[in-house]
């Protein structure tokens, strides 16, 4: 019972990548010559929605496992075998046990959704994801009344992952949703990129898309899910709650404590790209707003 | 002939002003990569910290000609003028890019040099090098006397302590760099105060 969302970007959104390469062909040629003019360059319009390239997307990452540095996934996260993959499924269902990759991926009907991708950094870039709704697999494990949060776990394997050797984190890396967030039709479980099988540098081969949280809520290469009546340990969260929260919503009405989310950078404008104003919910706000009613966002940020 | 002689040798035969021409035409040649996407997908953040780094190597390179001098007989006095200045100029650079390219307003670049922490702490860190950097010629020492020269120049290590506190702080998670540069940092200032220790002792 998938396809509960429909995307209003489309393939039509997609810049033909012989386009895009001479578009960025272009675009650096005009920001070397602009040079310190670019103070008076024309902003980029927030609407102009264009997919990121399979290389921005598959360079520049947050992996920490792999290391701290943007291309460190990409140079490092190969050594990750992905095949055999498992995932256990505990807690509060009906069906619990270990579930293998395929076993998983023969109950779920794969979907494209092309999202924004917003980082708690405050960059941004676009991304079509090939993946699943995680409430389909999470109705076929059977959740149980009472449950009320979902817990992700990332593999932990300090042979494949030179990153671990250093506590950047509390390993593993360990991530929650609320069950009504976890079921909603915009999260997904993503197994791909433009098509094909999503790269290790990406979380390979399963990790989770909640396109109107900050980038970090949705946990890579995931190898276990619990379902739960409490709220779960959430890594960045351990590490400092003061910055970053359960819920991490986009919103660039709430500042995180060392620098402000009111706009982020475009990935792939180049060196001279303006910034662009970040969105509420990253622009996800008729969507899912709703599930926060009531709540003070500013408190549980 | 002993290797540290050597090497003096070898840096008497290289003049200061040949450090500006490399460090420029090396920030220039950054520049030159990030603008062409020789830097990454990212090139705003990447840009800026390589000035920030490269800024920082320099001051501690600059804060290692004393202790080099007095404890191996490394004699690299002549280039410190040039590594201080260039480290000025990459520190600037380092600022612009992240004031002109990465949050480009006006209002956010005041309001996070004077709400976020680490920015203030990177802008108080600047502040201190730009009287270095006017002061950075024969005339200022001649002007200023020797003594209130060398004392005005000792702003290069509140400068430098800052710099390595701005990076500690502007990272995410534990992450073992920053506070690698952070001890480096402080045991450079240390070598400062052993002499006189050891001259009371």
């Amino acid at each position: 019972m998938a396809r509960r969302y429909q995307s209003k970007l489309t393939w039509d959104d997609v810049t033909p990548e012989h386009l895009f390469l001479n578009r960025r062909q272009i675009m650096a040629g005009t920001g070397a010559l602009l040079g310190a003019g670019l103070i008076g360059g024309t902003a980029q319009a927030q609407d102009a929605l264009e997919p990121n390239t399979w290389e921005e997307i598959t360079t520049y990452n947050n992996y920490y496992e792999f290391g701290t540095g943007k291309t460190d996934p990409s140079e490092n996260a190969h050594t990750l075998t992905t095949s055999p993959w498992a995932v256990e499924i505990d807690g509060m269902v009906d069906n619990p046990g270990t579930y293998s990759f395929e076993d998983i991926m023969a109950g779920v009907e794969v979907e494209e959704r092309i999202y924004r991708f917003r980082c708690v950094e405050a960059w941004s870039m676009v991304i079509p994801w090939n993946g699943f709704e995680l409430a389909d697999l999470l109705t076929r494990v059977g959740v149980q009344d009472g449950a009320q949060y979902v817990a992700f776990e990332t593999a932990l394997r300090p042979d494949e992952m030179p990153g671990v050797r250093v506590p950047v984190l509390d390993w593993p890396y360990r991530e929650g949703l609320r069950l009504d967030e976890a079921m909603h039709p915009l999260t997904i479980m993503a197994t791909g990129i433009y098509g094909r099988d999503i790269p290790n540098q990406n979380g390979a081969p399963m990790r989770l898309v909640v396109p109107w949280k900050y980038g970090f809520k949705s946990i890579k290469s995931i190898v276990r899910i619990t379902l739960t009546d409490e709220e779960p340990p959430t890594s960045w969260n351990m590490a400092n709650a003061r910055e970053y929260g359960f819920y991490s919503n986009v919103n660039p009405n709430v500042p995180h404590r060392r620098w402000s989310q009111d706009s982020e950078r475009r990935i792939g404008g180049g060196l001279f790209a303006r910034r662009v104003p970040t969105l509420m919910f990253n622009g996800y706000e008729d969507d899912v707003a709703s599930l926060y009613d009531g709540m003070d966002l500013s408190e549980n940020y | 002939m002993s290797a540290a002689q050597t090497i003096n040798t070898a840096v008497r035969r290289v003049p200061g002003w040949a450090l500006y021409i490399v460090g420029a035409a090396y920030g220039a040649w950054l520049f030159y990569l990030g603008a062409t996407g020789g830097l990454g997908v990212e090139p705003i953040e990447a840009l800026e910290h390589r000035y920030g780094k490269i800024a920082f190597q320099l001051l501690l390179v600059g804060l290692a000609v004393t202790p080099l001098r007095q404890h191996v007989g490394l004699n690299l006095l002549c280039w410190r003028r040039a590594l201080g200045v260039l480290a000025f100029f990459f520190v600037l650079a380092h600022f612009l890019v992240w004031a002109v390219l990465d949050v480009q307003r006006l209002a956010a670049i005041w309001a996070d040099i004077v709400e976020r922490p680490y920015v203030t702490i990177g802008m108080a860190g600047f502040l201190c090098l730009i009287p270095l950097a006017i002061t950075s010629n024969n005339l200022a020492v001649r002007k200023m006397g020797a003594a209130s020269w060398r004392k005005l120049h000792k702003l290069a290590y509140p400068a430098a302590v800052l710099g390595a506190v701005h990076y500690v702080w502007l990272v995410k998670g534990f992450q073992l760099e920053p506070l690698i540069y952070l001890a480096i940092t402080l045991a450079l200032l240390a070598t400062r105060f052993r002499p006189t220790k050891a001259r009371v002792a």
